[in-house]
């Protein structure tokens, strides 16, 4: 087989696997999104909160230390003790619920009736709060994220790519892991829409807010949960890309990689967060693999906009999204 | 009565001869938030805490109390112009702004505004040049003798010839990143080495495409130009392939401890260049940490003392206030003028004996700033990280970078700028 092929191959491959992370960012989105029509600009921010709060729980670091220390002139850091990953996902997840009720108390509440628009403007509002507070809260320098996940490149699949056609493929083992995860989290949340009681209000409020709450189904609740949902997917995300490069600030850009994938598969349908993410990670992988090396290369981040915007033109919707029809 | 009535006229008396002397004011135009935060916290801190050491264990410099102001940019260049025209005004004597971006937009309003501008090791290379640049100073060295330093050490690990063999350039998409592409190229034809160039684009969170690409080009090093997010995503994705991490070879700016720490022991035996010594084992860290951090009059919690980029800030300041002190010593005055200081960074000299007096035995070349020459000697090290320890260590002495190469660039460079600008060469 041509070595260009094979290569072409591996870039494919990789493509798909990067997509999975994309998507998962992107699914953030699409549940606030499908549940209350807010296009959540702070999703990216919460995926770097929530690795924070994980990091910050499991290395035991005292909370909110820089300004207690200035304040009371102590001296202290960290508790004497380290909490298991497992436990600090769990508190970390409860923190992110905790999280959903306040944005829900304090600020969506206040909203009800306002136009899509200060609802959007409102999550910008938090975004910015949320990327002071957590600096305040855990520190602005980087952190070791290390919950077990394996990293580095999968041995079978290079042995077995390489006696198959002599170049053995490169998949990082967090890629797989990551794809794995995100499949557990899409069809979680398929079982919980369809099958209980919560899914299917949330999917009530979903088709229509009004029509929801004439037979009784709480908006309130359904916000924090859909938040709640959301936090976690977010926490997710913050382990899957903070397990890559420590977690740190830039986290919070990685919604950067969310937002052609939106426009691609749609804001309202999970099933299109997932094509479109893989569409965008193999497209963007491709196209740097065939012709960025002819244009100075560096051609992720912005064909990922025009590829979106090629479907856009001809699908305004996204792939899988609800076509808008306004009836005057 | 009588005696302390008399006591106090003459307080008064004496009060109203003596001018009052204001602070030496060094504005820290810093980054503490943002994307690139986590390089720019140990610098501040390193540059606040020498200044503060200064305050508190000599009293100022020259008997002038110091302070450093910081204004947050967030590395962003908009931010850092703002920050300048808010402080330029303050008795501001220099800028260090830590930012290439910064830098270029700063260039033009400092000279105007008669503020130098210090860029030690970034910044507009050519600048070095100071027959162009009368306000900009890059000493000790610059972007382009890093390329040189990366390459004479990659030459003599391969046994003094580089001829036939392959070199990967992976660098941050920008003007900073794209900086030492023409030494590279020049450095390649000279050598006789390859040279693929692999650009990055901001902030670096996602390098898969890239990290196969030198997968399949398999080059014989990998030289890193990167800052940020970055450098810790480059350093695990060549841990990921496998790629031997002693042919890997960043910039000074891809060689802070974050860097290699998220990467754990896979970044073990990671190499830098740099341009002053590493860890903590000097007097002057040993003062910092009785006059500042002990007193709590540190800018952070004292946990980056002896970090390669925690160092920097403190060799930045050393230097500015040595040359704060040189302008004292021309003009005869403490109280000098951001004019005045800008003779003192001219004729600035570092000597090791200086050096020791300072507690900084061998932490940095010995250097002489002229009119000519704004840019030291370009020397450099190498220091290499080691996981178990957690920590750089320097594996080579300080040598000399490619200047036969270097500086034909610098002046085609300045005298592009110069023709541009109509600035008519000094230093006749």
């Amino acid at each position: 087989m041509p070595e260009q092929l094979l290569f072409a191959m591996e870039v494919t491959l990789n493509g798909l696997m990067a997509g999975v992370l994309y998507a998962l960012v992107a699914l953030g989105f699409v549940l606030i999104f499908k549940a209350s029509g807010i296009f959540n600009y702070a999703q990216g921010v919460m995926a770097l909160f929530a690795a924070l709060t994980l990091v910050g729980i499991q290395q035991g670091q005292v909370p909110f230390a820089h300004l207690i220390n200035a304040i009371f002139g102590t001296e202290v850091h960290h508790f004497p003790w380290h909490v298991p990953s497992i436990i600090a996902i769990i508190l970390a997840a409860g923190v992110m619920v905790l999280f959903a009720w306040i944005v829900e108390k304090y600020i969506l509440q206040h909203l009800i009736g306002q136009p899509d628009i200060i609802l959007f403007m409102a999550t910008i509002g938090l975004a910015y709060f949320m990327e002071g507070f957590g600096d305040i809260m855990w520190g602005s320098d980087i952190k070791t994220l290390d919950v077990g996940l394996p990293q580095g490149m999968n041995m079978a699949i290079d042995e077995a790519t390489y006696n198959m056609f002599g170049y053995g493929f490169f998949i990082d083992n967090l890629d797989i892991v990551a794809t794995v995860v995100a499949a557990l989290l899409v069809t979680s949340l398929v079982i919980f829409s369809q099958y209980t009681k919560q899914g299917r209000a949330l999917r009530a409020v979903a088709d229509d807010h009004s029509a929801a709450l004439s037979v009784g189904i709480s908006l309130r609740f359904i916000w924090v949960l859909v938040w709640s949902i959301a936090g976690f997917v977010a926490l997710v995300a913050g382990i899957m890309w903070g397990a890559k490069s420590g977690v740190q600030f830039s986290l919070s850009l990685i919604a950067l990689k969310a937002l052609p994938v939106l426009m691609l598969g749609g804001f309202t349908s999970i099933p299109g967060a997932i094509i479109g993410g893989l569409i965008i990670g193999v497209g963007e992988q491709l196209f740097e693999f065939a012709i960025g090396p002819m244009i100075g290369g560096a051609t992720q981040n912005w064909f990922a906009y025009v590829l979106a915007l090629i479907f856009l033109i001809f699908r305004p919707q996204g792939l899988f999204g609800e076509k808008i029809i306004e009836r005057v | 009565m009588k005696y302390s009535k008399l006591a106090a006229a003459s307080i008064t008396a004496l009060m109203a001869a003596t001018p009052v002397l204001a602070d030496l004011v060094f504005p820290s135009l810093s980054y503490r938030t943002g994307p690139y935060a986590a390089g720019g916290i140990p610098y501040a801190d390193g540059f606040a805490d020498y200044f503060t050491l200064l305050n508190e264990r000599d009293g100022g410099i020259g008997g002038v109390m110091t302070s450093a102001p910081e204004c947050e940019t967030a590395y962003n260049t908009e931010k850092g112009v703002e920050c300048y025209e808010a402080t330029k005004g303050e008795g501001a004597l220099a800028y260090n702004p830590l930012s290439t971006g910064i830098t270029y937009q700063l260039i033009p309003k400092v000279t105007a505004d008669d503020i130098p501008l210090y860029t030690p090791g970034y910044g507009r290379t050519s600048a070095a040049n100071g027959k162009v640049f009368s306000h900009v100073f890059n000493f000790p060295a610059n972007y382009w003798n890093a390329a040189s330093l990366a390459v004479n050490h990659l030459k003599e690990v391969s046994g003094g010839d580089l001829n036939g063999k392959k070199i990967a350039l992976v660098y941050h998409n920008s003007a900073y990143g794209k900086e030492p592409i023409r030494t590279l190229e020049g450095l390649a034809e000279k050598h006789g080495f390859e040279l693929v160039t692999v650009p990055v684009d901001h902030p670096g969170q996602e390098q898969k495409a890239q990290w196969l690409q030198i997968r399949r080009e398999r080059p014989d090093f990998v030289i890193m130009y990167g800052w940020g997010v970055m450098n810790q995503v480059a350093i695990q994705e060549a841990a990921n392939i496998r790629y031997p991490m002693e042919n890997f070879i960043g910039v000074w700016w891809s060689g802070g401890d974050h860097d290699v720490a998220p990467a754990g022991a896979a970044a073990n035996g990671y190499k830098a260049v740099t341009f002053h010594g590493v860890g903590s084992d000097y007097p002057v860290f040993d003062d910092i940490q009785k006059y500042v951090v002990d007193t709590g009059k540190a800018a952070g919690n004292g946990d980056n003392i002896g970090k390669a980029i925690y160092n920097r800030g403190v060799y930045a300041a050393m230097l500015l206030a040595e040359a704060a002190k040189k302008a004292q010593e021309i003009h005869g005055t403490p109280d000098i003028t951001s004019s005045m200081m800008r003779d003192g960074m001219e004729a600035l000299e570092i000597t090791e004996e200086r050096m020791t007096e300072l507690g900084m035995p061998g932490f940095g070349p010995t250097f002489t700033v002229t009119c000519e020459n704004h840019g030291g000697p370009g020397t450099g090290a190498i220091q290499q990280w080691d996981a178990a320890a957690g920590k750089w260590s320097l594996i080579s002495d300080f040598g000399p970078s490619d200047m036969e190469l270097i500086q034909p660039l610098i002046d085609e460079d300045s005298g592009a700028y110069a023709a541009e600008n109509n600035i008519e060469p000094r230093c006749n």
